[in-house]
């Protein structure tokens, strides 16, 4: 019970009231300095009276000290809770079509039989409950083939193209073992022909299948660059409506562990302008095979960023089906003093920063984008509204990546809510070299992530 | 008696003198096609042996038995019935009447941007289209109006499309190079060359999986792709040769060789210009064919066709075939020699196939201009019906983008952007914050 209320309270967005009200001692100040100092982590005493009250009130345990902030290790919920304000992010998906897969998009398009609010007030989330079974630890490419093969299972349509992705089981082993289960036609190796063979599973999403292409390295989909963008992205439009490409393009990308320049690229930031195409990146396992499951049954072309360097990683996922959807954003870590916004592996370096960040005092709360077009506006714009700062921790390079059109976005959108000008932590502009010293510089690393904390909540 | 004193046959040598008697009958069969400018002759080669069973090793340039016993023997054969005669004319006037009136109505200022006429290939699209089932599929290229229509879009939608209306096959959104249609398995429309080739070969692809993986046993659908010899070059066209021809999809690679690829000529592109043989090499027979005669464009398709419903797998058939105007609108056409265009004019596919099926007393003059004068009107009144249809409204600007409206993603005040009530209208601005939103929208009202 605790945890949820404090949850409540984080997510409440402290009024401007308490804002003004701290400066009482200190004099008069006008409400931008007053908001500036608010910032700093030692709260005004009139301010953490205020809040000790309020959790006394709820029966909460901790005492507050004007020397700490809040024990985050009470607030690390995991990704899976689901906020009552907001849609949830975990649902149990019954069979059978999805509200949207109506048909009535063949001449009209429009939104006809959308959930009506996607802030559901209550969602009745049988699948919440997970505490009451074991669930099972998988690594993350394991989650992918699972969620892969429980789709394979479910609809018949469902077909993986690829290289190597029959009876060589994927190059990260995703698809092991599927092309014994289901056969070399509905797992099809094809030769080494990205642009022909990406096109071809448009052409078969056309003509009714599903099929899931696989670019052995996201670099490979340069070569297929034509498709994705012509046939993929604009089909849908070109022809009025008439034609539906429920394609998903997944395959890891991202810079591993010296792997060269041309297979350390990041396609997200090549991708993100083409219309009519979703982006999504997994970054645990849990959110592996919930955005894989919720690729595949997407109407959209999907576009599923995956990470050399993430395929390992171990976790516990629930036994039940479940499904998470594309455009949400995921709360990593709740907090008071920053948003960071980050996705896929470097939201690895930013919990490690994260962990300094604590030790030093800092309250920073971490947002896993997850969807990279479109973005989750209403979650990182909720977050900003609370903490004011954003830094933007991303894999692309300098010039125009996901970061750089967060940036563009967060300023349109929120600019009012801002106290400091939004910092982009990104990749060096550079291909990627092959030297592991020099890899290492290229990509953001945690002590940078620190100092940008620290310069940003000065 | 001439010949009996020859104990070697000699091998069919196509540019032999005339006067030796072996090469009068080669000739006959033989059509060779010098073309002007060019330092080699295309060598037609039409009667190689047919070799269409397994190893693909073995396969070599083929042309259908029955067609080449067609030739020989005398016409007393028809190759098509009243009906079929009357059904490939007509739409071949429908092809040549429409492309007609849309270069009219362009220089009328009722359509724009690049519009490509497919004057003079008639042939090859009634040839091979009017043998489908309305379940294949046909993809084509820029040049794809009449491909459209003869498998059986209402010259109405299309003519719409081109005034860019949104009662257009595709709402006005795709234009002239990207005719689509569901109801009549028309998958485009593609601007860029060899781009419609890989979704030809996945719709083919469809076709064999759903017999083979959804146990559909009577699916039998083929895919038609249509492009032309500038796009024989590109890697898409290899690629998917290749894999049609590796999990014999039921797939019919037509290729309009036209000679020109906007003023590339086709042999000075090419290293080697004939098409035909490019199938054999990936295993799969290649077939060459008089474009311009849609009656030999309409054996090859038959059996090509059937050869690919049977699950035997893809053919290439080369067409050779030639525009009449420039390759779009806007091409002034000046490289290609007067002489050259006025052999092919003389060929017209149209006149050859009235002159069939008069001489064969398939039809009389009558029922021929009656077609014509039908044609005139149908034409006619797609373009009316084109010039009263309505623009689209500005509602329709961001619908069809995706499948599933939700990829718009999430607003900062936590619904789907599509179900903001402004964003049907076209005015939601994707970016912006409601307030901006509301702003720019006052902006936009007041002028």
């Amino acid at each position: 019970m605790p945890p949820i209320s404090f949850l409540l309270l984080i997510r409440f967005r402290i009024p401007n009231a308490i804002h003004c009200q701290q400066v009482g001692a200190a004099g008069k100040k006008t409400s931008v300095e007053a908001k500036t100092s608010c910032c700093n982590w030692q709260f005004h005493p009139q301010i953490l009276e205020t809040m000790a009250s309020i959790f006394q009130g709820v029966g909460a345990a901790t005492a507050l000290s004007s020397s700490t902030s809040f024990d985050t290790k009470k607030f690390q919920f995991s990704s899976r809770r689901s906020l009552p304000e907001r849609k949830t992010s975990f649902v149990v998906v019954r069979s059978g079509a999805s509200k949207m897969d109506n048909g009535s998009n063949r001449t009209g398009g429009r939104a006809d039989h959308l959930v009506t609010n996607a802030v559901a007030t209550k969602y009745d989330n049988p699948a919440a409950s997970t505490a009451s079974k074991p669930g099972h630890e998988l690594l993350l490419f394991e989650a992918l083939r699972e969620g892969l093969e429980e789709e394979m299972e479910r609809d018949a349509r469902v077909c993986v193209m690829g290289e190597d992705v029959g009876h060589y089981g994927g190059s990260y082993k995703v698809t092991k073992g599927l092309a014994d289960k289901y056969g070399d036609l509905r797992v099809l190796d094809t030769p080494i022909a990205e642009n022909s063979f990406t096109g071809m599973g448009i052409g078969a999403a056309m003509t009714g299948l599903r099929p899931i292409i696989e670019g052995m390295n996201m670099g490979f989909l340069l070569l297929a660059f034509n498709q994705i963008s012509n046939n993929c992205g604009m089909l849908h439009y070109t022809s009025g409506g008439q034609f539906k490409i429920p394609v998903v393009i997944r395959g890891p990308g991202g810079v591993g562990r010296q792997l060269g320049a041309e297979h350390s690229q990041r396609l997200e930031s090549y991708f993100q302008s083409i219309p009519g195409i979703q982006m999504v990146a997994c970054s645990t396992p849990y959110n592996a095979k919930g955005l894989m499951k919720a690729a595949i049954r997407s109407d959209n072309p999907v576009i599923l960023f995956e990470h050399v360097l993430l395929y390992n990683l171990k976790e516990r996922i629930p036994d039940e089906e479940y499904v998470l959807s594309l455009e949400e954003a995921e709360m990593v870590r709740p907090g008071e003093h920053v948003t960071i916004l980050t996705y896929s592996r470097m939201r690895y370096h930013v919990m490690q920063a994260a962990k300094t960040l604590v030790n030093k005092g800092y309250d920073p709360e971490v947002i896993d984008i997850r969807s990279l077009k479109p973005f989750d506006l209403y979650t990182i714009g909720n977050s900003i509204k609370k903490t004011h700062r954003v830094l933007i921790v991303e894999e692309c390079m300098r010039t125009g990546g996901i970061g750089a059109s967060l940036t563009a976005a967060i300023t349109e959108n929120f600019h009012d809510y801002l106290d400091a000008p939004i910092v982009c932590l990104s990749s060096q502009d550079v291909p990627t070299p092959y030297a592991g010293t020099l890899e290492e510089w290229t990509v953001v690393q945690p002590p940078q992530i620190v100092a940008a904390v620290e310069q940003l909540c000065r | 008696m001439a010949f009996a004193g020859i104990k070697v046959i000699q091998p069919l040598a196509l540019h032999a003198s005339s006067s030796d008697p072996y090469n009068r009958a080669a000739k006959s069969i033989a059509t060779p096609s010098p073309f002007l400018g060019s330092t080699r002759t295309l060598r037609i080669n039409q009667s190689l042996p047919i070799a269409l069973s397994r190893p693909a090793s073995s396969i070599v340039a083929a042309v259908s038995d029955v067609f080449k016993e067609k030739k020989l023997k005398s016409t007393s054969d028809l190759l098509l019935t009243k009906e079929e005669g009357l059904e490939v004319y007509e739409d071949m006037i429908l092809g040549r009447a429409f492309e007609d009136m849309c270069a009219q109505m362009y220089y009328r200022g009722k359509m724009f941007g690049f519009v490509h006429l497919y004057n003079g290939q008639e042939a090859v699209s009634s040839g091979f289209i009017k043998l489908l089932k309305k379940e294949d599929s046909v993809v084509s290229t820029y040049r794809d109006h009449v491909h459209a229509l003869s498998k059986g879009v209402p010259a109405r939608a299309v003519m719409s499309e081109l005034f860019g209306k949104k009662t257009g096959c595709c709402r006005g959104q795709g234009g002239s190079m990207h005719m689509f249609s569901a109801e009549h398995n028309v998958l485009g429309g593609f601007a860029f060359i060899g781009e419609g080739i890989p979704v030809a070969t996945g719709a083919a692809f469809s076709s064999k999986y759903r017999r083979e993986v959804l146990k559909q046993a009577d699916c039998d659908h083929v895919t038609l792709a249509f492009f032309g010899d500038g796009t024989c070059n590109n890697g898409q066209f290899f690629e998917c040769l290749n894999m049609a021809a590796l999990w014999k999809l039921p797939i019919i690679f037509v290729v309009e060789n036209n000679l020109w690829a906007i003023g590339m000529s086709h042999l000075r592109s090419t290293s080697d210009p004939e098409i035909w043989k490019k199938g054999p090499a990936f295993g799969m027979p290649g077939v060459h064919v008089d474009g311009m005669d849609v009656l030999k464009v309409r054996e090859v398709a038959k059996e090509a066709i059937g050869r690919a419903r049977r699950g035997e797998g893809p053919t290439l058939v080369e067409c050779e075939t030639y525009r009449f105007r420039g390759h779009s609108l806007a091409d002034p056409d000046e490289l290609r020699d007067p002489a050259e265009k006025a052999r092919y004019a003389a060929r017209d596919p149209i006149t050859g196939l009235k002159k069939y099926l008069i001489e064969n007393k398939l039809a009389t003059e009558a029922d021929l201009k009656a077609i014509e004068k039908k044609i005139d009107e149908v034409v006619e009144e797609a373009v009316e019906f084109a010039d009263e249809s309505p623009a689209p409204s500005r509602s329709q600007l961001l619908e069809n983008v995706f499948a599933d409206p939700r990829g718009f993603g999430i607003g900062p005040d936590g619904s789907y952007r599509c179900e903001d009530p402004k964003f049907t209208e076209g005015t939601a601005q994707l970016c912006f914050d409601v307030e901006m939103k509301n702003l720019m929208l006052n902006m936009h009202l007041q002028g």
